[in-house]
């Protein structure tokens, strides 16, 4: 009995959620009560064992193994189910090694920062989580939307962090954005079961082209991927997100550049490739519908982002912008866009999580929010800010990045199905990045004027600098050798096959 | 144990009988009584369930007479479910209500009140178990006059909202009799069974729609049902703070309950105008489900805004049954529990803070998480299972009443429901707002030299509460079996 | 439009009882809303009450029907009167009392702690407490 518990790669998903739960209710009841190194040391147990379990399944995916696992019947007809695919895994090896980087950093943070409601924070924090886990892993919509829903729910504690006025007020917002579409993709999932009778994933989607007239058939879509739109910040649904950066910033870093805006993306990926399938969309003209949203964000986001001074803020519509590659990527319909899109959630989540922790970095360390007053920070954090440099570039979509890899599949896919418009936009944009980044670098490194503030080198503590170092080396790295560690691209590229039925996918 | 069915009744009711004259013996016996009767018919109604489960349905014939004569007890899954849920929150409350005991010791008011609330709870028991018209009538009755005089128990404002539901109350009963005066003088039988075939065998539709109107009328206004539920708020803000749960809880959901008997098993689709009756409790149902979240939106008094979202929570139960399609019905008959569970554990919540800190202000809750953990648990639980976030009661009982709405095609309900949830999340994420984040008002600890935050008697129910509110969520699909067991019976 | 006294004489003799109850009813009704002292309010909740007895009285009744006593041998079903409906109204009128009881306590309640049953001070008086 035992055996069949530890050695079945199947129970390993529900394992992932349950331990991640468990450490959530562990920490929220009794952190106030023991030392905060124990209550941390909760964290990083939880952490390694979700990274474990989730790191073992990867061959066992990546040979094609079936490896459904249903708990219980959650609703009349409808199991509360699992099922490890490549397209779920990718995002689940992303966040839950990013968690443990994370960690440490807000251990530094928090503490650097002498925050307060520290406890609820790392409750929430686990709970959020064990949401991505389970949405990683669902192997159907009403299990799906349980743990979207659970994560739209614990993120809240996290944005309303500082209880004061501004984060009241996100908060609200957050809420607003997230709980109606929410609720339109809970109307969307009834009317789905309503009309087929099923809600299990698959691969190149289960509702027929015939199944409603197409203009009806393409609002129920945007009923439903509006619930993830709106998580990844698709324009003009994206305002929650830039308030929500009122959080402390590692919450801003794995949240809203990692947890919560990729299951926005991630659900966006479910719901057009395993839902509805590629041919539906494309007849029904929801496809094209998705990639305008995509590209207007993309092109808006990247100039409203030039004019932020608040470095978190610029980052956040940067975040806006790289997210909709992965919606743009899906709209494509074309197996390149759909490995690109998926393989940029690693990408980005990489890249993106490093610039926030630097900037979170600066902010103990300096106090300095703004860009304008950073002038010569790179004399005080060189390593900090190299890093930064680095990743920027990166970002920018350079090889020998990470974000070249993802980036080359989707300009790929652009050119496969022949649209100058898609491929134009990745273009501009990577230019755009470089235009909204680099001015950072440059003002950080000026060499001509040497600002007293910062004369002297003081990086951030430890806990902060390692994640960051530990980041920046796996955007080097993936942009080097893309399948080093678990295999992502391996996994991505299996999941655009699974879905296209078609080999020969990626580059 | 064939008797089963009259006992759960019986207990409860001799013990509402003595616990008078036990409490002048002394000032404890009668409410242990009380208590012990509660027990004992939980028990048996978990029992009764069971069997039920494994047998069908159950019948029981007063006096042995033969049904169409006698008067039948008729306990079939739905109502074994909703009396094991009666008495659940019975019992919960009646413990509960230890605590609000008259500080003057007076045992006549403290005898009265246990006496009170056994009587409500006979009532109900009696109103889900009967198969018989008039008997229905009765313990109608015996609900409303135990629960006008709960309601006058509550102080000042308590005895003009309780005057007042009493003159409407009244109304609503003499609309219910004088239904079944028309059915009864159309078929000559007050079996509920017997009327239904008899109904079906031929009897003009006009007079069956002129006492479905009053019946809908008259349930409407006992469940609050929008427009009927102008009593409602302020009959469950001042009643009597121990008993509130189980007035707001279960008080509203037992005529709904016989509102379902006659539309569907009374009734039933023999009934040329179903379909209309239904349009009619369908758009009543959606108009109260906005228009009772609108104004509970609006209240700063906790207790208010629970009463307004109860107006919101019943037009649910019966957008349920107006959906017509047994997954629809299903859902309306699983949040009736789940919005028993929420509602009593809401008020046991605020009732606890209440006895602590004195309050019920929205403004006084700053960091009321920190002084009462448990108790934030069952609010935040229950609010949430309002809001209808997954894996709570709520979200599935939304499900079902979602799925029968599509199965009708009445795709409006589908998304009155969603307006809802959207409208119940502004004013339950408001009280988040206050519990977690408004300052501390250092309000004084009224229960200061306790173990607990709170004392036993009030975990009791608060746990019981939170825990039925996870449980029905968790294992919706075994609720969902019994229910059906009944409702595949209805014949849609 | 056909019109003949004698039909109207038909049709009230058979029926017409029925149409009192409906206008005792009514008027219990529109009392109960439109007085605004309570002990009226409570006396015109009775005559609605009274109403629906009457209406079971009368479709209980049988012309040629006799009291069901065996009083000379036992007669056919369809000589006596069914005894259900007074039955049922014996339990109603003890129901309607037991409800004009509680409004009687409630109304001496009220008019201790308010001073009136009037609505309008009552209304007065409700806001000053909480």
């Amino acid at each position: 009995m035992i055996h069949m518990i530890i050695f079945n790669p199947a129970i390993r998903p529900v394992l992932a959620v349950a331990v991640t739960m468990a450490a959530s209710a562990l920490i929220f009841i009794t952190g106030d009560h023991i030392h905060r190194n124990a209550r941390e040391a909760i964290t990083f147990i939880a952490a390694f064992l979700n990274c474990a379990l989730i790191m073992s399944l990867v061959p066992a995916v990546l040979a094609g193994e079936e490896m459904r696992f249903s708990i219980l019947e959650i609703v009349k007809g409808v199991e509360l189910a699992f099922n490890p695919d490549p397209a779920g895994m990718v995002f689940a090896c992303v966040s839950s090694s990013l968690w443990i980087l994370t960690s440490l950093y807000s251990t530094g943070y928090m503490r650097g920062h002498h925050e307060k409601n520290q406890t609820g924070y790392f409750a929430a924090f686990a709970m959020c989580i064990s949401a991505a886990t389970g949405i990683c892993f669902a192997a159907n919509l009403i299990t799906f939307f349980i743990f979207f829903e659970i994560l739209t729910v614990a993120t809240y504690p996290l944005v309303v962090h500082y209880r004061d006025e501004t984060g009241r007020r996100s908060g609200r917002k957050y809420l607003a954005y997230t709980l109606i579409s929410g609720q339109l993709f809970f109307a969307g999932i009834v009317i789905v079961y309503w009309l087929t009778g099923t809600m299990e994933f698959r691969a190149g989607g289960f509702i027929k082209t015939d199944l409603l007239p197409l203009p009806l058939m393409a609002v129920l879509f945007f009923l439903m991927a509006g619930a993830g739109m709106v998580k990844a910040g698709v324009m003009p649904f994206h305002s929650w997100l830039p308030a929500a950066m009122v959080a402390p910033t590692p919450v801003s870093a794995l949240l809203h550049a990692v947890a919560v805006v990729k299951a926005g993306a991630f659900a966006v990926i479910r719901v057009s490739f395993f839902v509805f399938g590629p041919d539906t969309l494309k007849a029904c003209g929801a496809a094209r519908i998705l990639s305008w949203f995509a590209v207007a964000t993309i092109l808006i986001s990247s100039f409203i982002a030039m004019k932020q001074d608040n470095l978190k803020a610029r980052l956040a519509f940067s975040t806006i912008g790289q997210l909709s590659y992965i919606i743009l990527g899906v709209a494509m319909m074309y197996p390149f866009g759909a490995v690109g899109g998926l393989f940029h959630i690693v990408a980005h989540a990489f890249m993106k999580i490093t610039l926030f922790m630097c900037a979170g970095a600066v902010y103990v360390t300096t106090g300095k929010k703004n860009i304008s007053e950073m002038v010569g920070i790179g004399r005080q954090m060189p390593v900090t800010m190299a890093c930064f440099a680095i990743v920027s570039v990166a970002l920018a979509g350079f090889p020998p990045f990470v974000g070249f890899v993802s980036k080359a599949n989707l300009v790929m896919g652009a050119v496969a199905v022949q649209s100058p418009l898609y491929a134009f936009t990745y273009v501009a944009s990577g230019l755009l990045a470089l235009a909204y980044l680099m001015p950072v670098v440059f003002i950080a490194f000026k060499r001509d004027i040497i600002n007293s503030e910062f004369a002297v080198k003081k990086e951030a503590c430890w806990p902060m600098l390692v994640p960051i170092l530990v980041t920046t080396s796996a955007v080097i790295l993936l942009g080097l050798v893309p399948d080093a560690g678990p295999h992502l691209y391996d996994l991505a590229v299996s999941a655009g096959q699974q879905i296209f039925g078609t080999l020969g996918v990626g580059i | 144990m064939s008797n089963i069915p009259v006992l759960i009744v019986l207990l409860p009711l001799s013990a509402a009988l003595l616990c008078m004259a036990f409490t002048l013996v002394h000032r404890r016996l009668g409410r242990d009584l009380v208590l012990l009767s509660l027990g004992a018919s939980l028990v048996l109604s978990v029992i009764q369930l069971k069997q039920v489960i494994h047998k069908g349905a159950v019948s029981y014939r007063f006096g042995g007479y033969a049904v169409p004569y006698g008067i039948e007890f008729r306990i079939d899954s739905i109502s074994a479910v909703m009396l094991v849920m009666i008495f659940t929150i019975g019992l919960s409350t009646a413990l509960f209500c230890m605590s609000f005991e008259a500080k003057d010791g007076n045992r006549i008011k403290i005898g009265g009140g246990y006496t009170l609330l056994a009587l409500l709870v006979v009532g109900m028991a009696g109103m889900t178990s009967t198969g018989d018209i008039f008997n229905l009538y009765v313990f109608l009755e015996i609900t409303s006059l135990s629960g006008y005089c709960l309601i006058a128990l509550g102080g000042s404002r308590g005895l003009v909202a309780a005057f007042r539901y009493m003159l409407v109350g009244t109304v609503a009963a003499t609309f219910y009799l004088l239904g079944a005066g028309i059915l009864y003088s159309q078929t000559g039988t007050l079996n509920m069974g017997d009327m239904h075939r008899l109904l079906a065998a031929g009897v003009s539709t006009e007079a069956q729609a002129a006492a479905m109107i009053f019946f809908i009328a008259a349930f409407g206004i006992k469940m609050a049902l929008f427009p009927f539920h102008g009593w409602q708020p302020s009959a469950y803000a001042h009643a009597e703070a121990g008993a509130r749960p189980l007035i707001a809880g279960v008080m509203g959901k037992i005529p709904a309950y016989a509102l379902f008997r006659y539309l569907f098993c009374v009734y039933g689709t023999e009934f040329r105008l179903l379909d209309k009756f239904l349009l009619v409790t369908g758009i009543l149902s959606c108009a109260g489900i906005i228009y009772g979240s609108i104004r509970a939106m609006a209240q700063t008094d906790l207790r208010k805004m629970l009463a307004y979202s109860s107006i919101a929570q019943i037009g649910y139960i019966s957008l349920g049954f107006a959906t017509g399609c047994p997954a629809g019905i299903a859902g309306g008959f699983m949040h009736m529990l789940a919005h028993a569970f929420m509602k009593s554990g809401l008020f046991f919540g605020t009732g606890a803070i209440r006895q602590k800190y004195g309050s019920m202000e929205l403004d006084d809750l700053g960091y009321i998480y920190r002084k009462m953990p448990l108790t934030s648990f069952l609010l935040v639980t229950a609010s949430l299972s309002m809001v209808g976030i997954p894996p709570l009661a709520g979200f599935f009982s939304k499900w079902y009443i979602g799925l029968g709405a599509a199965e009708s095609h009445h795709l409006v309900y589908l998304f009155v429901l969603v307006i809802s949830s959207l409208l119940n999340a502004v004013y339950f994420f408001k009280l988040f707002e206050k519990m977690f984040m408004a300052k501390d008002k250092k309000l004084p600890d009224r229960l200061t030299g306790q173990a607990g935050e709170v004392p036993w008697n009030m975990t009791i129910a608060i746990v019981v509460c939170a825990a039925a509110i996870i449980l029905i969520g968790i294992f919706n699909v075994a609720v969902f079996n019994v229910l059906m067991q009944s409702i595949s019976e209805v014949g849609l | 439009m056909t019109f003949s006294m004698a039909g109207l004489t038909a049709f009230l003799a058979s029926k017409g009882i029925y149409f009192l109850t409906a206008v005792l009813l009514s008027l219990g009704i529109y009392g109960m809303i439109s007085c605004k002292n309570y002990m009226k309010k409570l006396i015109c909740m009775n005559i609605m009450q009274v109403a629906v007895i009457f209406f079971f009285l009368c479709f209980g009744q049988k012309t040629g029907g006799t009291i069901p006593v065996q009083v000379n041998g036992l007669l056919g079903a369809r000589h006596y009167i069914n005894p259900l409906p007074h039955g049922l109204m014996l339990t109603a009128i003890v129901v309607s009392l037991g409800t004009t009881g509680v409004g009687l306590a409630l109304l001496t309640r009220i008019k201790e702690k308010y001073g009136s049953v009037e609505e309008e001070e009552i209304i007065r008086g409700e806001n000053k407490f909480r």
